[in-house]
């Protein structure tokens, strides 16, 4: 299964994004066979819609679940439809998020948090 | 002849100039562009004798002949569709998130499967009267709808032009007051002298600027504050069309929603010299 941590860089040493929508870079992390891929968020400058369309590319790019500090509304809405888990509240490194994405200490979202996060200044 | 009047900084005394002015002429059409909080109708009064719904075209997509291409969500400029394919589990769908929607029509054009068409959707509504001789139009934004500029085009699109039209704009200087003012020949800038009136003036004064519309300054409530904003046009060669001092009755006729030309008719001929002036500055 693949599932997909928000990342502030590249590795598994980097930092998770709190965002989703306009999370720096999206780390895909295959569950069994540990393959990793980092892809840049083609999103993070739309004045709207980022979360929608960074969840379109969770979509397209199959995975099952996603990591990360916070879903707004409208990424909730595309993620649920689409049947994909939200876990949120992870921070520090990403792979100690996916450590305990495996060990189950990660919480499943079952509404979204609030919409339009902001760096550095959390509404 | 239309005239805008506009401004940056909120509560500056926008409607009191445009519905005086309007009073004052007589022969005048107001058309009230700040269509989230219109409240020209507090004072003119007017007598409503038409009302009509103002709506934005949206799209709606017929699930039987999506084919979950996905080219919709690619040429929608505004990110506001996604598309789920079906899997083994779900139908798969399109979902769509009006907020985001511009109504450019691009999504319903460009289906390949002709699976989009374009439906209204109510965004508020527009309202049609007079008070005495002069004619008035507003429009009303449903509460919670993200854009207004699409209604304050459509009520821009009742201007009488055999009349002197007076648009009262919203605060700001963004989209809805843009909307607002393209088109006019003239826009009154209504500030007040004091820091927070001079700061958002020269915001409002740049984007007339950029769109070359001719302007001047009202200064409302021009004997209180400091000397800065006298000398900033001064300085700018803006024309100060006209000062209205800190009065009490005139104060006490607002809290009634009474427009003070109706009780003090000095102000009436200011009000006259002052469309004299835009007319002179038109015409350069």
């Amino acid at each position: 299964m693949v599932i997909c941590i928000t990342a502030e860089g590249k590795t598994l040493d980097s930092k998770v994004d709190s965002r989703f929508g306009r999370s720096t870079y999206f780390i895909l992390y295959d569950t069994e066979t540990g393959n990793v891929e980092a892809v840049e968020n083609p999103n993070i400058q739309f004045s709207g819609g980022a979360g929608i369309q960074s969840a379109q590319l969770m979509i397209t790019k199959g995975v099952k679940a996603v990591v990360t500090g916070n879903v707004g509304p409208n990424a909730f809405g595309v993620l649920t439809q689409a049947g994909i888990d939200a876990y949120v509240g992870a921070n520090g490194p990403v792979r100690e998020a996916i450590d305990h994405f495996k060990s189950g200490k990660l919480k499943k979202a079952d509404s979204p948090g609030p919409g339009k996060q902001s760096k550095g200044a959390k509404l | 002849m239309i005239i805008s009047v506009a401004s940056g900084k909120g509560g500056t005394g926008k409607t009191t100039i445009a519905v005086n002015l309007a009073l004052a002429l007589g022969n005048a059409q107001v058309l009230d562009c700040d269509v989230e909080e219109p409240n020209a109708h507090l004072f003119l009064h007017p007598e409503i004798k038409e009302t009509r719904s103002a709506s934005v075209l949206i799209p709606e997509v017929e699930k039987q002949r999506c084919n979950f291409c996905g080219h919709c969500q690619r040429v929608c400029a505004y990110h506001a569709i996604a598309v789920i394919p079906p899997k083994e589990q779900s139908k798969g769908g399109v979902l769509f998130f009006p907020h985001l929607c511009h109504s450019c029509g691009a999504c319903a054009i460009l289906c390949p499967q002709g699976a989009i068409r374009e439906i209204p959707k109510e965004i508020g509504t527009i309202e049609l009267g007079s008070a005495g001789q002069v004619q008035f139009v507003h429009g009303r934004l449903n509460v919670g709808e993200a854009m207004s500029p699409p209604l304050i085009r459509q009520v821009k699109e009742f201007v009488n032009s055999t009349r002197t039209v007076i648009i009262d704009a919203p605060p700001g200087t963004s989209c809805p007051v843009v909307a607002s003012v393209k088109g006019s020949d003239y826009t009154i800038l209504v500030t007040e002298p004091t820091p927070f009136g001079l700061n958002d003036l020269v915001l409002a004064v740049e984007v007339l600027k950029k769109l070359q519309i001719p302007f001047g300054v009202v200064i409302n409530r021009s004997d209180i504050g400091d000397d800065k904003m006298e000398s900033y046009c001064r300085e700018s060669r803006i024309p100060v069309l006209m000062r209205v001092p800190f009065d009490r009755e005139i104060a006490e006729l607002y809290s009634n929603g009474i427009p003070f030309v109706l009780k003090k008719p000095e102000y009436s001929v200011k009000f006259k010299d002052m469309f004299n002036m835009i007319k002179e500055e038109v015409a350069k």
